[in-house]
C-alpha cells in the first residue's frame, strides 16, 4: 500500500512519518506537497506533526485553506483512512473533520515526554490490530493539546464511540494525574463519524521502534496496512 | 559632523576614528562610521581575544573545516560530515529572555545550513542567578521558553545540555546554543563571494529598524540603563527560518550556488564584507533593493539591521531563474541586491547614488588586533587556600544522608526535566539518548552510526583558576560523550568573560584559552570554531569566566548506546579512576557551607585519555549496562544519579576512605562528595566483571567493583563504615523537585 504524507509549509514531522511508513513498515509512501492537488495514488494520508505557518493564527488555521485540502476532504468523504498527528490533528479539527477544538497545555507550557494512552476502540482503520484497553506508550509533544468539546458535541462523541484514545497512567486508568494537558474526558485522539478519519495528538511515528525508547506506537499504521489488506473498516477512496 | 559623541555612541576610540581616517584617506561618512563601528566592535573582530585565539589547536585528520567559517566540520565516515558550533545571545537574552534565546537559536541554525548542512539536533548551556529571586525565575522561564518557542517550531530536537546558577550571573545570564547539522563532507558550501558579475541575492525576512548596534551593544557592559536597550534586541520567526532552511537546501542541491551566508550580528554589512573577503572579491549592493519593512530607511540602518532569518546568496551566472523558482516554491522572494566586483571593495549605493565604499580589508584584516594588559586578579589570592580542618557546617547537614539530599536538591545538580520537558527532544526521530541520559546521541539515518554530544562548563572552577576550571571543561564534555560509547572528534567553544580592558579579565581570558588548548591536544579534540562572549558584566561586577565547551563524538553502531541509568538487579557496579576527595570548588562546600574556595581538582590529562579510551572500548565491546561520570557533587551523587529513572534499581556500594582533614566529618564528606574528575561509575552484567576489570588493567586504568545494583535503597559505606542508607525513592524526590518546586505554584 501506498502512504501519502501531506507536507505543509512548517510541517516538521514529515519526514518522521515517510520514515515510520518507508522504512520501518516497509509500505510505499510519497510526499504530497500542500499546493498540489493530486493525491498521487495514495492508499492512506498521513497529515503530520509540525508549525503549519508558524501556528501564529491558530494551530491548524491556515493550513486548512492548503490547495490540497479539497482532495483531502473528498479523499476522507469517500471513506479513505485519513490519520492527523499531532499538528495534523488541529488541522483536522480546523477542516471541521472532526469536531472540537484545541486550547493551550493547561500548564501553558509545551510538554515533550513519553505518556500512556488507552486504545478505546478497536474498529477504526488505525487501532484495527490493537486490542481494545491496550495501553501505548507514545511521546507528546504539543503545546497547544488541551482538547475542548461543548457538553453537547462531548456527550455525542461518547455516544457514537467516536473517542479512540484516553490518556491513562500505565495501568491504563483514566486519573488527572495521568492526563498531560488537561483534556476533556483525558481525550487523546477521535475519530469523525464514518470512522476513517482518525486525529490523535500522541506521535505513534515517534515510538515506531525500541532505539526511540518505544515501538508501541507501530500497531497504528500497522492496523491501516492490515485493514487496507483485508478491505475491513475502511474504503479504497 | 563626526565629533567624539558619535564616536562613543558607536563604541569607537579615537585612536580607531583615526586609523579607519588613515585607511580611507578621508574622513567617513555617517554610514561608513557605522559599518566601520560594527566591523570593528569585539563581537566581529574578535579584537581583544584573537591572539589567544590563534594558540588553539584547530587541525587534524577528522577536521574538514576550522575556525573561520559560518560553523567547523568534521569526517564523520561514510562520506559524511557532523557541522557544529556554538554561540553565545547574553545580553539580547538578559534585556528580553524570550526573544534572546530565540534568535540565539535561530542565529546557530542559520550558521549550520549556511554550510550545506541539515540541522539536526541543539544543545544548550545556561547560566542565571540564583532562583530564589523573582527576576531569576522570569529570565529562566523566558529563556526556556524562547528556546522551546524556536527550536520546536523549526523542529530540530534539543537533545541535552546544562544549567548552572550562581548569583554572578543574575544581572548577566548565559544562553549558549549549540547546533550540529549532517553534510555530504562534498557538500559543504562556504560563505564566499566570487566570480565577477555574479548575482548577489537576499532572501528572507525584510529589513527593519530592529537590532541595529546589536553587535555594539553586545560589546559593551550593562548598567542600570540597560534596558533601554530593548530595542537592539531582535525579534525570532522560526516560521520564516524553517522555509528559509528548507528553500536554502533544496538551492544548495542545484550547485547555482557561489556561496552563502546568513546576516547575523551586523547584518548586511557583516555578510557583505565577510564574503567578499573570503572570496577575494568585492560586493557592490544597491540598497534600495534590499526588502524593507518600513518606509524612510536610511543605508546607515539597512546596512547595520540585525533583523532576523535574512540570507544572502552569490548565484552563478546563468542560474539566477532556477534559484528564484526554488524560492518561489517556498513563497520566499529572492531579492538581486547586487553584483561582485573584483576590486575588494564593499560598495553600497542608495538609487545608484554611492554612499559608502570602504576596503574589505580595512573591515576584517585590518581591524585592530589588541594585545591587552593582563594581571593576576586581586581576589584569587583570598579565596585559594582552604582550610579543611576549621569549617563548621550546617547543622542540618551532619549526617551524610542530609547533605546528599542537600546536594541532589540543589538546581545545579538536581533533574532538570522541568526544563527539557519544554523542548521537542525527539523530532527527527533519531534522539537514541535523551535529555538527562548522559551526553545527547542522535543516530543517522540510512548508517549504523550515531553521533554523541555534550556541553559543559564550571564557572565556580574557572573563578578558582581559570586555567584549570577551562581543562575540566574540556575533559568534562569529553568524558559524557566517551560514556555514552563515542569516540571525541572534536571540539566547539564558547567564551564567556567580563570586560577585557580590565586586565584581571583578560588575564583570566588567557589562562582559560591555555587550558582549553592543552586538554584538546591531549584528548585529540581540535576546536573547530566557537564564539567569544565578552563585557558580560552589569554595574561593573563581572560574570565568573565561564569557558563553555561543546565535544562532538562519533559512535560507529549506534545500537552501542550507553546511557547513565541502572539496568538491572544484581549487576556489579565498578569504580574506573581514582578519587582524592578534592573538595575545592566543590558543589558540596558551596551547598554545605556557602563556600567557594580552594583550587578546583586537580586533571591528569595521560589518564583522562586512558580513562575515556577504556570506557568507549567497553561500550563498543557491549561490556557496559551503563556509564556515568563524576562531577557536581562527587561519587555519592553520581551513584544515585545512576538509580533514578530506572523505577528504583537501588545499590550497594563500599568506597575508598580518603584523608584530607583532621576532621573525620570531613573526611568522609570528601570522600562521599569530592570532584576529582576521570572517574566513571559502570554497571556490568556479573559474568562480564572478570573481562572489564583485564581491560582496565591494560589500559592502565584504576578499576575496582565497589558494589552491587538492586534492592530500594541506595547504600553507601565509606573505609567500611555506613555512611549514606536511602530509600531511592526518597533521594530522586528530592532530585526531581530541585528546580520544579520553584515553580510548583504555577504549575496546575
Amino acid at each position: 500500500m501506498k502512504f501519502g504524507i501531506v507536507v505543509f509549509p512548517g510541517s516538521n514531522c514529515d519526514h518522521d512519518a515517510y520514515h515510520a511508513s518507508k522504512h520501518v513498515l516497509g509500505q510505499d509512501a510519497e510526499f504530497l506537497w500542500h499546493k498540489d492537488t493530486d493525491l498521487k495514488g495514495a492508499d492512506a494520508l498521513i497529515l503530520p506533526g509540525g508549525f503549519s505557518y508558524g501556528d501564529y493564527l491558530r494551530t491548524g488555521a491556515i493550513a486548512r485553506f492548503s490547495p490540497i485540502m479539497p482532495a483531502v476532504q473528498a479523499f476522507a468523504a469517500k471513506g479513505g483512512p485519513v490519520l492527523g498527528i499531532c499538528n495534523g490533528f488541529q488541522i483536522l479539527l480546523e477542516a471541521g473533520l472532526i469536531p472540537g477544538a484545541m486550547l493551550r497545555n493547561r500548564t501553558v507550557k509545551f510538554i515533550c515526554a513519553h505518556v500512556h494512552i488507552r486504545v478505546e476502540q478497536t474498529d477504526t482503520p488505525f487501532t484495527s490490530s490493537a486490542r481494545k484497553g491496550q495501553v501505548l506508550r507514545i511521546p507528546i509533544a504539543h503545546g497547544e493539546g488541551n482538547y475542548f468539546a461543548t457538553p453537547d458535541v462531548l456527550a455525542k462523541l461518547e455516544a457514537n464511540r467516536q473517542v479512540i484514545f484516553r490518556y491513562t497512567t500505565a495501568q491504563g486508568d483514566v486519573t488527572d494525574e495521568s492526563n498531560p494537558n488537561g483534556s476533556i474526558a483525558g481525550i487523546a485522539g477521535l475519530c469523525n463519524e464514518g470512522r476513517n478519519v482518525v486525529g490523535m495528538m500522541p506521535h505513534p511515528e515517534r515510538a515506531s521502534e525500541s532505539a526511540l525508547g518505544s515501538a508501541d506506537g507501530r500497531v497504528i499504521l500497522e492496523s491501516v496496512v492490515q485493514s487496507l489488506k483485508t478491505g475491513v473498516l475502511v474504503a479504497r477512496a | 559632523m563626526i565629533d567624539p559623541k558619535v564616536l562613543e555612541r558607536h563604541g569607537l576610540t579615537p585612536d580607531e576614528y583615526d586609523r579607519i581616517v588613515a585607511f580611507m584617506g578621508r574622513e567617513p561618512n555617517l554610514t561608513e562610521l557605522g559599518i566601520f563601528s560594527v566591523m570593528w566592535s569585539e563581537h566581529c573582530s574578535y579584537k581583544s581575544s584573537r591572539v589567544h585565539l590563534k594558540t588553539l589547536p584547530t587541525r587534524g585528520p577528522q577536521v574538514l573545516q576550522g575556525p573561520g567559517e559560518n560553523a567547523g566540520a568534521v569526517d564523520i565516515g561514510d562520506g559524511l560530515a557532523a557541522v557544529f558550533k556554538i554561540e553565545s545571545h547574553n545580553h539580547p537574552s538578559f534585556i528580553e529572555p524570550y526573544q534572546g534565546a530565540a534568535t540565539g537559536v535561530g542565529g546557530i541554525i542559520r550558521d549550520i545550513f549556511t554550510m550545506g548542512a541539515r540541522p539536526i539536533a541543539l544543545l544548550n548551556s545556561l547560566r542565571f542567578g540564583s532562583l530564589d529571586a523573582t527576576a531569576t525565575r522570569r529570565i529562566l522561564e523566558g529563556v526556556v521558553a524562547g528556546i522551546a518557542g524556536y527550536g520546536n517550531s523549526i523542529g530540530i530536537p534539543t537533545v541535552g545540555g546544562e544549567i548552572g546558577f550562581e548569583p554572578s550571573y543574575a544581572g548577566n545570564p548565559l544562553v549558549n546554543v549549540f547546533c550540529l547539522g549532517i553534510s555530504k563532507a562534498s557538500d559543504i558550501i562556504k560563505g564566499v563571494a566570487s566570480g565577477a558579475g555574479n548575482a548577489v541575492y537576499y532572501v528572507g525576512a525584510k529589513t527593519g529598524r530592529d537590532g541595529i548596534h546589536g553587535a555594539t551593544m553586545a560589546s559593551a557592559e550593562f548598567d542600570e540603563k540597560s534596558a533601554e536597550k530593548r530595542p537592539a534586541v531582535q525579534v525570532g520567526d522560526p516560521f520564516m527560518e524553517k522555509l528559509l532552511l528548507e528553500a536554502c537546501l533544496e538551492v544548495m542541491r542545484t550547485d547555482a550556488l557561489v556561496g552563502i551566508q546568513d546576516m547575523g550580528a551586523a547584518g548586511l554589512t557583516c555578510s557583505t564584507t565577510e564574503m567578499g573577503s573570503r572570496g577575494g572579491a568585492g560586493v557592490e549592493i544597491d540598497v534600495a533593493n534590499v526588502p524593507q519593512r518600513e518606509a524612510g530607511m536610511t543605508p546607515y540602518e539597512i546596512m547595520l539591521s540585525e533583523s532576523q532569518e535574512r540570507m544572502l546568496l552569490v548565484v552563478k551566472r546563468g542560474r539566477e531563474a532556477e534559484v528564484e523558482r526554488i524560492f518561489d516554491k517556498w513563497d520566499l522572494h529572492a531579492s538581486h541586491i547586487g553584483e561582485v566586483t573584483t576590486d575588494g571593495m564593499l560598495r553600497v549605493r542608495e538609487h545608484g547614488k554611492l554612499v559608502a565604499e570602504i576596503p574589505n580589508r580595512a573591515l576584517t584584516d585590518e581591524a585592530p588586533v589588541y594585545h591587552r594588559p593582563m594581571a593576576e586578579p586581586e581576589y584569587l589570592s583570598d579565596v585559594r587556600g582552604l582550610d579543611l580542618d576549621g569549617l563548621r557546617r550546617d547543622a542540618r547537614l551532619r549526617d551524610d544522608n542530609g547533605a546528599l539530599l542537600a546536594l541532589l536538591g540543589s538546581p545545579a545538580i538536581g533533574s532538570k526535566h522541568w526544563v527539557y520537558r519544554q523542548y521537542d527532544h525527539m523530532v527527527r526521530t533519531n534522539t537514541i539518548n535523551m535529555p538527562g541520559m548522559g551526553a545527547g546521541v542522535v543516530r543517522i539515518k540510512d548508517t549504523d552510526r550515531a553521533l554523541a554530544m555534550s556541553v559543559d562548563g564550571n564557572g565556580r572552577y574557572c573563578y578558582l583558576n581559570p586555567k584549570r576550571g577551562a581543562m575540566l571543561a574540556v575533559a568534562e564534555a569529553a568524558r559524557n560523550v566517551a560514556c555514552a560509547g563515542a569516540r571525541p572528534l572534536a571540539a566547539t567553544n564558547c567564551l564567556n568573560f567580563g570586560n577585557p580592558e580590565r586586565p584581571s579579565i583578560m588575564w583570566q581570558f588567557a589562562q582559560a584559552v591555555e587550558g582549553i588548548g592543552e586538554a584538546c591536544r591531549a584528548l585529540d579534540t581540535p576546536i573547530t570554531g566557537g564564539n567569544v562572549s565578552l563585557y558580560n558584566e552589569t554595574d561593573g561586577k563581572a560574570i565568573y569566566p565561564t569557558p563553555v565547551i561543546g565535544v562532538v563524538g562519533l559512535l560507529e553502531h549506534a545500537e552501542r548506546v550507553v546511557s547513565r541509568t541502572f539496568k538491572a538487579a544484581g549487576d556489579a557496579i565498578v569504580l574506573f579512576g581514582e578519587g582524592f576527595g578534592e573538595l575545592g570548588g566543590s558543589e558540596y562546600l558551596k551547598v554545605a557551607y556557602g563556600l567557594l574556595q580552594g583550587e578546583p581538582p586537580s586533571l591528569d590529562l595521560p589518564a583522562e585519555r586512558a580513562l575515556q579510551d577504556l570506557v568507549r572500548q567497553l561500550a563498543d565491546a557491549r561490556l557496559l549496562r551503563s556509564a556515568h561520570d563524576c562531577s557536581d557533587g562527587g561519587l555519592a551523587v553520581a551513584l544515585a544519579e545512576c538509580a533514578f529513572d530506572t523505577g528504583g534499581i537501588g545499590a550497594e556500594a563500599s568506597i575508598d576512605a580518603v584523608s584530607v582533614s583532621r576532621d573525620s566529618e570531613i573526611n568522609r564528606a570528601a570522600a562521599l562528595f569530592g570532584e576529582s574528575p576521570s572517574r566513571v561509575v559502570v554497571s556490568v552484567a556479573p559474568d562480564a566483571v572478570t573481562d572489564v576489570l583485564n581491560r582496565a588493567n591494560v589500559a592502565g586504568v584504576p578499576a575496582r567493583v565497589i558494589g552491587r545494583t538492586g534492592g530500594q535503597e541506595l547504600r553507601i559505606a565509606v573505609g567500611g563504615h555506613t555512611a549514606i542508607t536511602i530509600a531511592v525513592s526518597e533521594a530522586e524526590r528530592a532530585w526531581s523537585n530541585a528546580i520544579e518546586h520553584y515553580f510548583a505554584k504555577r504549575v496546575a
